[in-house]
């Protein structure tokens, strides 16, 4: 491979697509300033309108209570009847979306002003493909609200250092609580338990086992990778307890709403064993130490390096360049910047140029970076998201979003973008000279082919629309 | 009085030996009855003793607490099917398709896939052999690929932006979904065609596309297809809109008397962990979302209806008891869905294991009884003429002691 392609593959592949200018600023090797981009601190996005998480969901609990407090009352009263009473309970349903959709729509656009203005794009990436494991998805109740915060709190303090601590500070903060059902997972043998079998109450108590099989499954070792459903029943035993302050009425309401809590009376009692690993009951400690051992299994290694070269080599990734990111995964005890390191000198990342079919967030920040196209935040500036079938976090699974060619290079997809990239040409019209930029966003992959039909277009809004519409550009 | 669909099997097979028919007469009584079918994947396992609750097994009850659907005829129960199953309140269009005989219910069903993981299980309801990942195709396209007439058009849609795991292999397909933007002039899209005469991926995507617009636009343009989508308020409204949209567009394509004669969508939503509801709540919602949209679908294909099958399925079931949380975790068994006007319906299939504690599959989950495969094999043997020896061997690999479940469609 030319040296001159190294500079394109660091933009396109390993960033979120050049910006006119990156690409010559740069120079001879994109190696050195993808290493670079990991000496900085961690990659914050701070703005006074972004609120932490904890009072947004303590704002978030407060309007719940208010709503069902006025629902007792109406039904107390025993209602106006009629269509009266129905367009007042569509109101109240109405409350909880409309506090935390504008939060959804804030949080979202300054993640993308962020991507499109980044100059740090690899360390950008990183954020996406993290916030990606560790999916969380906006179609469930209240995380339309956190999932900006989450990602803010629980991601990006944490991807610049080891494995195991924002492995910690995903699964103890209450987006993924919720989001997993957790918080009111209970102990079967617990104080909570016991003193509702004295009450003979008729609801069921046990525990939730969905984070737990997620933490093994999708978060650390991977589905392959050794356990079986005995240790899923135990360490969803072993995290019964992490919940969250103010989160329910009765004997949830305590501690400071919002905000991650260890309940002791919901913790299932005595020692538990997980992959064949004794632990003892230290409360909230517990669990700690499962996850610390998980951080760094063997399997958590590979699997953590299988997806990171998916995600930066190729869709079904050399297994000698994945066995090489494990090992350094391994050596470091899971410190991520070394992984980051090896996967940049991974001679397979370099060796074949667009192995990578953009997903549609790579595709328009690309061209919002590469056009510098302003996100407007007056007009819907997440539509393209929308429209092009990617809205952000909300793959609607844990499993986040997926990162092979065929999930995402459908025909209705690929018309799609280009109807989308006709749309941009038009808009833009003559304001950008698509001959001059293609050579500056896509270096040494810019084909005789697009050059050309770049070059001979019937406008200078339809230069744009080939521009994005050329193969090199679908790719990264 | 019309060929029967085997008789007209062996005459072809006849012909290609002694030329006793011409292929042009072959055609045409193959036009006269084209079977369709519409493959809805119901991503997240939904709880099949929740959808088709066995009110009559004495254990049902007491594994579901206060979530237990009452029995046929009390207030608020669920909807009489048979003596021992009902079906969930929010199945009112299932229900006069029951009646209709044009439901067959399958129950305690599974895939061979005997994990937990959704994505897995996804995998193997899709790729049809019995291990995770271990094709990069699907059995439906397979089974496209092995069908009569393979080759001669678009064989299949996929309704959304791209195509499912089970849509994906060497039968052509392609993949539609509703556009909000104006359509490219064609000064445009022809020098894109030229860019792309490189790259044979992209051509092809674009091939597709253009040929899926244009049996959209001959069924009467956006307005049939739902373009421009209903303004709905709440989620729920959305929801219900999205499903319109999509069976609309479904229908349209099945209508066509040459497009696609097989159309798959997927639904999410049914990983019921909390709150999961019982008559009312969050899955009876979603049921009802469902309901609604099948009923769509049947009047949107009118006259089609009566050679069409659509089947539901899902990953697994969930866990037979309620778990701390309300809700229900991943299990084993659940219950899949054969409607249309060519089902031999009125019917529930079922070898019931029972839910005592010792008939449950590792004390948990509804045991499976009935392989999966065995219905996707009646299914496209019959209806869609897939021979079995392609069945056995392309389609669903390493199934030679599945039998085919028989019998389940008219032919």
């Amino acid at each position: 491979m030319p040296e001159s392609f190294t500079s394109a593959i660091a933009t396109n592949r390993f960033g979120l697509g050049a910006r006119p200018g990156e690409l010559a600023a740069i120079g001879s090797d994109g190696r050195d300033w993808l290493r670079a981009q990991l000496l900085a601190g961690p990659p914050a996005l701070g703005s006074p309108e972004l609120r932490p998480s904890q009072q947004i969901l303590s704002d978030a609990f407060e309007l719940r209570r208010e709503i069902q407090g006025a629902r007792r009352a109406e039904r107390f009263a025993g209602g106006g009847g009629g269509a009266d009473q129905a367009a007042q309970n569509a109101a109240l349903q109405q409350r909880l979306p409309q506090f935390l959709r504008p939060i959804y729509l804030t949080e979202a656009t300054a993640r993308f002003q962020q991507a499109v203005s980044t100059e740090r794009p690899f360390v950008e990436r990183l954020t996406q493909f993290w916030a990606n494991h560790f999916a969380v998805s906006v179609d469930k109740q209240f995380l339309a609200g956190l999932a900006g915060s989450f990602e803010r709190e629980a991601i990006r303090p944490h991807l610049l250092g080891d494995f195991a601590d924002l492995l910690l500070a995903v699964e103890t903060h209450p987006a993924m609580l919720l989001y997993l059902d957790n918080h009111l997972s209970v102990g079967p043998h617990s104080p909570a338990a016991q003193q509702l079998v004295r009450r003979q109450a008729q609801r069921r108590i046990g525990i939730n086992e969905n984070l737990a099989r997620e933490i093994l499954e999708l978060h650390t070792l991977g589905v392959g990778g050794g356990y079986t459903q005995t240790d899923v029943t135990s360490f969803a035993e072993v995290i019964t307890g992490w919940s969250i302050g103010g989160a329910e009425g009765g004997p949830l309401a305590g501690g400071a709403p919002g905000r991650f809590l260890f309940r002791p009376e919901l913790h299932e009692p005595g020692a538990q064993v997980v992959l064949g690993r004794r632990y003892r009951d230290e409360g909230f400690a517990q669990g700690v130490a499962v996850l610390h051992d998980l951080a760094r299994e063997r399997a958590t290694a590979h699997f953590i390096a299988t997806k990171l070269a998916r995600h930066f080599i190729a869709d079904d990734p050399p297994p000698a360049a994945v066995e090489r990111l494990a090992d350094a995964f391994l050596r470091s005890d899971g410190n991520l910047p070394t992984v980051y390191r090896a996967l940049i000198d991974a001679r397979e990342a370099w060796a074949e140029p667009l192995a990578k079919y953009k997903t549609p967030s790579d595709y328009i920040v690309s061209s919002f970076r590469g056009l510098m196209l302003p996100v407007d935040a007056g007009r819907s500036p997440l539509a393209p998201f929308d429209l092009l079938g990617q809205r952000t976090w909300q793959p609607g699974s844990p499993a986040g979003w997926p990162d092979r060619s065929a999930d995402w290079d459908g025909a209705s997809a690929l018309m799609k973008r280009i109807e989308w990239a006709d749309a941009v040409g038009g808009r833009l019209g003559s304001h950008r000279d698509a001959v001059e930029l293609a050579p500056a966003l896509l270096g040494a992959h810019l084909t005789d082919a697009t050059r050309a039909a770049v070059a001979h277009a019937a406008s200078a809004a339809q230069a744009v629309t080939l521009l994005l519409a050329a193969p090199e550009f679908m790719r990264r | 009085m019309p060929m029967q669909r085997r008789e007209f099997l062996s005459l072809t097979a006849l012909a290609a030996g002694g030329a006793l028919l011409t292929p042009r007469l072959v055609f045409a009584h193959a036009d006269r009855r084209r079977p369709r079918f519409v493959l809805v994947i119901l991503r997240g396992a939904l709880d099949g003793l929740a959808a088709v609750p066995p009110c009559g097994d004495r254990d049902y009850a007491a594994l579901r607490r206060e979530f237990a659907l009452r029995a046929p005829g009390e207030p608020g129960g669920a909807l009489r099917l048979d003596g021992f199953y009902g079906l969930h309140p929010s199945l009112t269009f299932l229900e006069q398709c029951y009646a209709a005989r044009e439901l067959t219910v399958l129950h305690a069903l599974a895939s061979p896939y005997r994990e937990r993981s959704h994505f897995d299980g996804q995998d193997v309801l899709e790729n049809g052999s019995p291990k995770p990942h271990a094709l990069q195709t699907g059995w439906l396209n397979r089974a496209l690929s092995a069908a009569p007439g393979a080759g001669q058009r678009e064989a299949g849609v996929a309704l959304g932006q791209n195509v499912p795991l089970v849509m994906r292999g060497p039968a052509a397909v392609t993949s539609w979904s509703a556009s909000r933007l104006s359509a490219l002039d064609e000064d445009t899209l022809a020098r894109i065609t030229d860019l792309y005469a490189g790259d044979a991926l992209l051509a092809r995507r674009l091939a597709d596309a253009l040929a899926a617009n244009a049996i959209a636009s001959e069924d009467g343009g956006d307005s049939a297809m739902g373009g421009g989508a209903a303004q709905a308020n709440g989620a729920a409204q959305a929801n219900n809109a999205r499903y319109t949209e999509v069976v609309r567009a479904a229908a349209g394509f099945l209508r066509q008397d040459d497009g696609p004669r097989v159309a798959v969508f997927d639904t999410t939503g049914w990983d019921t962990h909390a709150n999961e509801g019982g008559a009312q709540g969050q899955l009876a919602g979603r049921l009802a979302a469902l309901d609604a949209g099948l009923a769509a679908l049947k009047q949107e294909l009118g006259p089609t209806w009566s050679d069409t099958a659509v089947l539901l399925v899902t990953e697994f079931g969930r866990t037979a008891a309620v778990n701390g949380t309300r809700g229900t975790d991943h299990g084993t068994a659940t219950v899949a869905f054969l409607v249309g006007g060519a089902v031999t319906g009125g019917r529930v299939i079922a070898d019931w294991p029972g839910l005592s504690g010792r008939a449950l599959y590792q004390g948990r989950d509804l045991s499976p009884t009935l392989d999966l495969r065995a219905v996707l094999k009646g299914v496209l043997g019959e209806h869609l003429a897939v021979p079995a020896r392609a069945l056995e061997q392309v389609v669903f690999p390493d199934s030679a002691a599945v039998k085919p479940l028989r019998g389940l469609l008219r032919t």
